[in-house]
């Protein structure tokens, strides 16, 4: 729906390297103390990168009011969402698929053995933080500081992804196993499928008067 | 219109000075925790009357974009005001009380967190309100409101997995954390009162949100040479 | 529902292009437009006058189904918008100050997402392109364009689909010398091909000069709907004065 222009990518590996290079600035590389931190890392990254995709995506909208020229156009309205989402949701994973590597090479971040599973984790983070992020970025996008305003209105509100996003993947990355992860990642899943029928039923509201 | 007001004053007035009573005087003092322990009888009914005000924002944020009318709104905003009073009187209460018992102010137990978090919602929701005006900031902060009050129950169900310090639900039968019949007397007594408390000051603040719209708008017309 | 629409559609072929019916937009007290109905019929070229505030705007958002009308009902080829946003929204191009436009994306590109959008051939982008006299630009950004040059991309946006209605809010505000000629040269032909206008402006010797039929808005209401000719500058200025402010 959006193409993408180079700058954003350049600004992205940047700040991705910016980034690892302040995690090494805190956290000896592969201590003891980056164990323990490893999942609190991770979704701090997911935040950031996050956050960083989701102003994107409102100063887009909000330059030339393009909201509007969407809603010119001969499209039914309830794709907004979905496609905005979906835009943001490709924007973090694969920020997330630079920031999370380039600091497992440079720190030697302890991922543990299940990386798949952690990645699914963190997908479905992705998920649902895009989903309430798409609906409030755009919130964000009318009000007078709008920079302050998304993580503001977004933190509180994301705050039990966090939680059970953080809890499930520190279970994956020490040797508890998966079994104890199962029941946090179901609380993770529970929250997403609220979150994105909530903003996918509230959108249409804000997009229009 | 007045009448009703203040026949609505003259029975919380009656409630809030029968709470008092009842919790200084009536209900016994408690016997680990001491005189300190009558702090629960604001402490409780201040969260449940927040919480409920919070659900006012939720039913009014529904009703007014199912139907574009204004008055839905400036009561869901009223409500969002009292809420966030009625909640910062429970965060300041709370340390109050865990200081002397668990010895220390705050921990990061499940319902403080909660608290904490729908705090930082609702007070997101108030700034949110006053950084937009007009219909568009009505909506939106409908649309917020909704989401924040669908998160308290998963903030909380998120938080509560994490063991808890915090007493049992008083009034969840659970046993354990049973109360004598006079403390359960008070309780009642109070939230009775604090309810009335909220409807009283729910109402007051609709009256003034609605005169200052009004207002604005007398202003906007005047200064445009339209009346 | 549909259907039934339809059905209405062909019984009542004494619709206009454009119809509006007591139409109101307001909140709360406060109102932006009460009780406008109008029926512009097709080719007419139409001009809306009012002062700042007067809901000249507003109307415009509402032809557009950019913003929903709290009360009131407005018909596109006999179609209601509430009901048939995607028919209507095709037959209509809208143009305001704001470009409808990213600027990141280089004018062409601007232009051939809005026709893949409308479904509109992809050769359409170029013809237009070199209609508004930027085709050797059509590889810059929309970021290093003037206002002018960007307010035409906007304007062979808005003809992408090949609309047979124009809505215009205030296309020349902001406009230097040259494009606000360019401009006017271009509305001419859409008056020669016959295409429905509506388009709000300042510009009342303009208005005088080339529209059929005026409208005028003033507090919201519709204060006078009539062709040009039977109408006087001094009558519209009168209309356009802001009364003096004074207590009741």
């Amino acid at each position: 729906m959006e193409l993408r222009s180079k700058e954003i990518l350049n600004g992205m590996l940047l700040f991705s390297l910016v980034v690892a290079v302040i995690f090494g600035f805190i956290f000896e590389p592969g201590s003891e103390e980056l164990k323990t931190a490893g999942p609190g890392i991770l979704w701090i990254l997911l935040v950031f990168s996050g956050n960083i995709g989701l102003a994107r995506s409102f100063n887009r909208e909000y330059e030339n009011a393009m909201m509007q020229g969407l809603l010119l156009c001969p499209i039914d309205r309830s794709v907004i969402f979905p496609a905005k989402w979906i835009g943001n949701m490709i924007f973090i994973s694969f920020e997330l698929l630079i920031l999370i590597p380039l600091l497992v090479i440079l720190f030697d971040l302890p991922l543990g053995e299940h990386r798949l599973s952690l990645a699914a984790v963190l997908l479905l983070g992705v998920a649902g933080y895009s989903a309430v992020g798409t609906l409030f970025s755009t919130i964000a996008a009318h009000c007078r500081a709008r920079e302050v305003m998304l993580p503001l209105l977004l933190f509180p509100v994301t705050v039990p992804i966090l939680l059970a996003g953080v809890k499930a993947s520190a279970l994956m990355m020490t040797d508890a196993g998966l079994k104890e992860a199962v029941s946090w990642v179901k609380i993770l899943a529970a929250v997403d499928v609220i979150f994105i029928t909530a903003s996918f039923l509230l959108y249409e509201h804000i997009v229009e008067e | 219109m007045k009448k009703s007001l203040v026949i609505l004053a003259a029975f919380t007035y009656i409630g809030m000075t029968a709470a008092l009573y009842a919790a200084f005087l009536y209900a016994p003092t408690e016997r680990t925790m001491g005189e300190i322990q009558r702090i629960f009888y604001f402490h409780v009914p201040a969260a449940w009357v927040s919480f409920l005000a919070f659900a006012v924002v939720f039913v009014g944020g529904i009703a007014f974009l199912r139907t574009g009318k204004s008055h839905w709104d400036v009561l869901a905003y009223s409500a969002g005001e009292v809420g966030v009073f009625f909640l910062t009187l429970v965060l300041v209460t709370g340390p109050l009380w865990a200081k002397p018992v668990w010895n220390v102010f705050w921990t990061w137990d499940a319902r403080l967190t909660t608290s904490l978090v729908l705090w930082l919602i609702f007070i997101a929701y108030l700034m949110l309100r006053s950084s937009l005006a007009g219909e568009k900031g009505a909506r939106f902060a409908a649309v917020f409101g909704i989401i924040g009050f669908l998160d308290v129950p998963l903030v909380y169900m998120s938080i509560r997995w994490w063991r808890t310090l915090h007493p049992a639900p008083v009034l969840g039968g659970k046993s354990g954390s049973g109360l004598e019949t006079p403390m359960l007397v008070t309780l009642m007594i109070a939230l009775v009162g604090f309810t009335l408390l909220l409807i009283l000051l729910l109402f007051i603040n609709y009256k003034i949100s609605r005169a200052e719209k009004d207002l604005e708008l007398f202003e906007k017309e005047w200064r445009n040479g339209e009346i | 529902m549909q259907y039934k629409s339809a059905t209405t559609h062909q019984s009542r072929p004494e619709f206009g292009i454009v119809e509006a019916s007591n139409l109101c937009k307001s909140f709360g007290a406060a109102r932006a437009l009460c009780d406008v109905s109008f029926r512009i019929d097709p080719g007419e070229f139409v001009a809306v006058l009012g002062a700042n505030g007067a809901g000249k705007t507003t109307l415009i958002r509402l032809l557009a189904g950019l913003a929903r009308p709290s009360s009131g009902e407005i018909f596109i080829k006999g179609l209601s918008v509430r009901r048939h946003p995607s028919e209507t929204r095709r037959a209509v191009g809208v143009m305001s100050h704001h470009i409808y436009l990213y600027d990141d994306l280089t004018a062409e590109e601007n232009l051939r997402f809005y026709a893949r959008m409308f479904e509109a051939p992809q050769a359409r982008a170029e013809t237009l392109l070199k209609e508004v006299g930027l085709w050797e630009h059509r590889r810059k950004r929309i970021r290093t364009f003037s206002r002018g040059m960007a307010q035409r991309v906007s304007l062979a946006r808005a003809l992408l689909h090949d609309p047979e209605i124009l809505l215009l809010d205030e296309p020349f505000t902001g406009l230097d010398v040259y494009a606000r000629e360019k401009f006017k040269s271009m509305l001419d032909k859409f008056l020669d091909e016959k295409r429905t206008v509506i388009l709000t402006l300042h510009d009342i010797d303009y208005a005088l000069e080339k529209a059929q039929r005026v409208l005028i808005l003033r507090h919201g209401r519709l204060v006078c709907d009539r062709p040009v000719d039977r109408l006087f500058r001094t009558e519209i200025m009168e209309t356009l004065l802001p009364s003096e402010p004074s207590l009741k």
